[in-house]
């Protein structure tokens, strides 16, 4: 277990480098530098010269990388161009807005799927079973910002039960140890802000937690459909076992394996960014950050930026293989 | 299938027809249990017809999609469904329904040109890690491990970033994404194909490397392409709507496109919800049959559920 863990952590060390190069060379690339974002107007040649030398953009790019390398090796991102503040300060300031997001988007899904998915499993062909089918279907056809528009008119406009954006209400002043503004409320013994926090996370959770659900829907599902028919619940079933028994220990255990991939992969990809749902709900995360960075040519927070959602990413896939083998004993065996 | 894909050691029998016959069998079969299944039959009229509109719009299309008339046009109300415009007008005055149809067509040639590209590099790439192996599969795995690394749509943004606002940013945008998930799936498919009896058989009875892995291996190994090939026009119109709710896209606002009618409303939405009805219903109608013929496809190729 040790072993494959240290190999698929020695694996990620070229696959990160290779995607440093990759995203230093793409940065390069883009069409109007950073020089073009920073003066807009204002733009002479001799201009553009002074800020491409200020960011070490006129030096040859084999040197721009390995000192870039040596910098990232020592934890500084660079500055950004747009709000002149290090870049690995601007991702400690969203990531946390991003995590939360996207626990309460999983939580939503796993509360929501995991039992529709036993049930209509359980009852193929009945009326929860199609119904799940035709949700999961348009959880999965809706784009998520048209979704996010719907919410938002219906819950936020229309009867006022949620507020339309942002994190927390403009009003609040709060402290914010951990930027994770739900537990700063709780810490801080703050409850309304805690409160008015979470309120703020309903409805984006559940545009962002949509395509989750409908997938974890989909995989519980199939994984009840197949597990039933197989000859261990027979057999305990013929044992005399209580129904309750057979599904809690027999079905729903075995059943779950392909869910834990899918929910790992599923929050693997949340965590990298809502850029939609953020963008709709003003949540001023990593995704929407990223993509504001992209438009206005913000290549520190580009280059770093897409490296720390890489790196967790990969992380958190790999912390999915890994506890696959704790959950699944033939996994650890082979 | 096995004991058909065993190539005839006569040389007057092509040994390429072995193998497309197996193939071809695995497809008929898949074709009869298709017609059986309510799934793709729901899935394919759904496709069918939003092919239809997309190739017969000029001809279907009440007016020009494009003509703006401010007649009618107050700030903030416009008219809704009448006799002459069945889905109403937009916030320029334009025909609502002839956009939706003409919309079709951007969806249709976005979904194609991206599944096409992206199909042809990431194959190309499958297939030479698949048919190798070794240091060269390493390689292709790795860069395809890379790619796979960068949050999907913020790969998007950057590719059409990259290439300037015009529509075929937006195709190879979306050609990029599918590149890794196209790569992957055919070499994993063909690793699987390449250890089974008949690749085994054919070897054994001297048919080349390169003959068995072209032949034989190649056409068994795309099943699950082909499901994912239609699962990816699925999502090539949504996140072609996704880009454009980005502002990436064609720079043209004329341009009937589903993605940026449904982003555009988004302003009056209060006013006129309608508005926002009909590209969204365009949108989720369509990827729902593409969605809907995938997963029929995939259970009508998949073996284990042949009975």
């Amino acid at each position: 277990m040790l072993k494959f863990a240290v190999r698929r952590l020695l694996l990620l060390v070229p696959i990160l480098l290779g995607l440093s190069i990759l995203v230093f060379l793409f940065v390069r690339a883009l069409p109007g530098g950073p020089e073009t974002a920073l003066l807009g107007e204002r733009l002479t040649p001799e201009r553009a010269a002074a800020v491409r030398a200020a960011y070490g953009l006129d030096r040859p790019v084999h040197e721009q990388y390995v000192s870039y390398m040596g910098k990232v090796a020592r934890f500084d991102l660079g500055v950004s161009i747009q709000t002149q503040r290090p870049v690995s300060e601007e991702i400690g300031r969203r990531f946390p807005a991003t995590v939360e997001l996207a626990t309460m988007a999983m939580l939503f899904a796993l509360v929501v799927g995991i039992p529709l998915g036993f049930v209509a499993g359980r009852r193929p062909g009945s009326w929860i079973d199609n119904a799940s089918t035709v949700g999961s279907l348009l959880g999965i056809a809706i784009p998520v910002f048209a979704l996010g528009f719907l919410l938002k008119y219906l819950f936020a406009v229309r009867l006022g039960w949620l507020p339309t954006d942002g994190r927390q209400d403009v009003t609040l002043t709060t402290e914010h140890p951990t930027g994770f503004f739900v537990l700063d409320g709780v810490l801080t013994g703050d409850l309304p802000a805690a409160w008015d926090a979470l309120k703020h996370l309903v409805l984006p959770a559940i545009a962002l937690g949509t395509i989750p659900l409908a997938i974890i829907t989909r995989i519980t599902r199939a994984a009840v459909q197949e597990t039933i028919n197989e000859d261990f619940v027979r057999t305990a079933e013929a044992k005399g076992m209580t129904k309750s028994i057979v599904t809690r220990r027999h079905i729903l255990r075995n059943a779950m394996l392909p869910v834990v991939t899918i929910v790992g992969l599923q929050t693997g990809l949340l965590l990298s960014g809502a850029i939609l749902t953020e963008t709709v709900f003003a949540f001023g995360g990593m995704g929407s950050f990223m993509a504001s960075a992209l438009f206005s040519r913000d290549f520190p927070v580009i280059q770093g930026g897409i490296l720390f959602l890489a790196v967790v990413f990969v992380v958190v896939n790999l912390i999915v293989d890994i506890s696959y083998g704790f959950i699944d004993p033939r996994v650890r065996a082979s | 299938m096995s004991a058909a894909a065993v190539p005839s050691p006569i040389p007057s029998t092509p040994a390429a027809g072995s193998g497309e016959e197996a193939a071809g069998g695995l497809y008929r079969d898949a074709f009869r249990r298709l017609r059986r299944s309510p799934t793709a039959i729901v899935g394919a009229v759904l496709v069918s017809a939003f092919v239809l509109i997309a190739v017969l719009a000029p001809w279907i299309a009440p007016y020009d999609p494009t003509a703006v008339d401010l007649t009618d046009i107050r700030p903030g109300v416009f008219p809704g469904p009448s006799a002459e415009h069945l889905l109403g007008l937009d916030q320029l005055g334009r025909d609502e329904l002839s956009r939706i149809i003409y919309g079709a067509r951007y969806s249709l040639l976005i979904g194609v040109v991206s599944l096409s590209l992206g199909a042809i590099v990431g194959l190309s790439l499958g297939l030479v890690a698949g048919a190798f192996g070794g240091w060269v599969d390493g390689l292709i795995m790795r860069l395809v491990d890379i790619m796979l690394a960068i949050p999907s749509l913020l790969l998007a943004i950057g590719v059409a970033a990259l290439l300037g606002p015009r529509l075929i940013s937006v195709m190879i945008a979306i050609a990029v994404v599918n590149v890794p998930i196209f790569a992957r799936l055919l070499r994993g498919s063909m690793l699987a194909q390449r250890r089974s009896d008949y690749a085994l058989a054919a070897r054994s009875l001297g048919v080349s490397r390169s003959r068995v892995v072209l032949q034989h291996v190649f056409p068994n190994s795309l099943a699950p392409v082909i499901v994912q090939g239609t699962l990816a026009l699925a999502t090539a119109i949504i996140e072609a709507a996704g880009l454009a709710f980005l502002g990436l896209g064609s720079p043209d606002p004329a341009v009937p496109e589903w993605g940026r009618m449904l982003a555009e409303t988004q302003s009056f939405l209060a006013s006129a919800p309608l508005l926002a009805l009909w590209p969204g219903l365009a949108i989720v109608l369509s990827v729902m049959g593409f969605y809907l013929l995938g997963e029929a496809l995939r259970e009508a190729l998949d073996p284990k559920l042949r009975r």
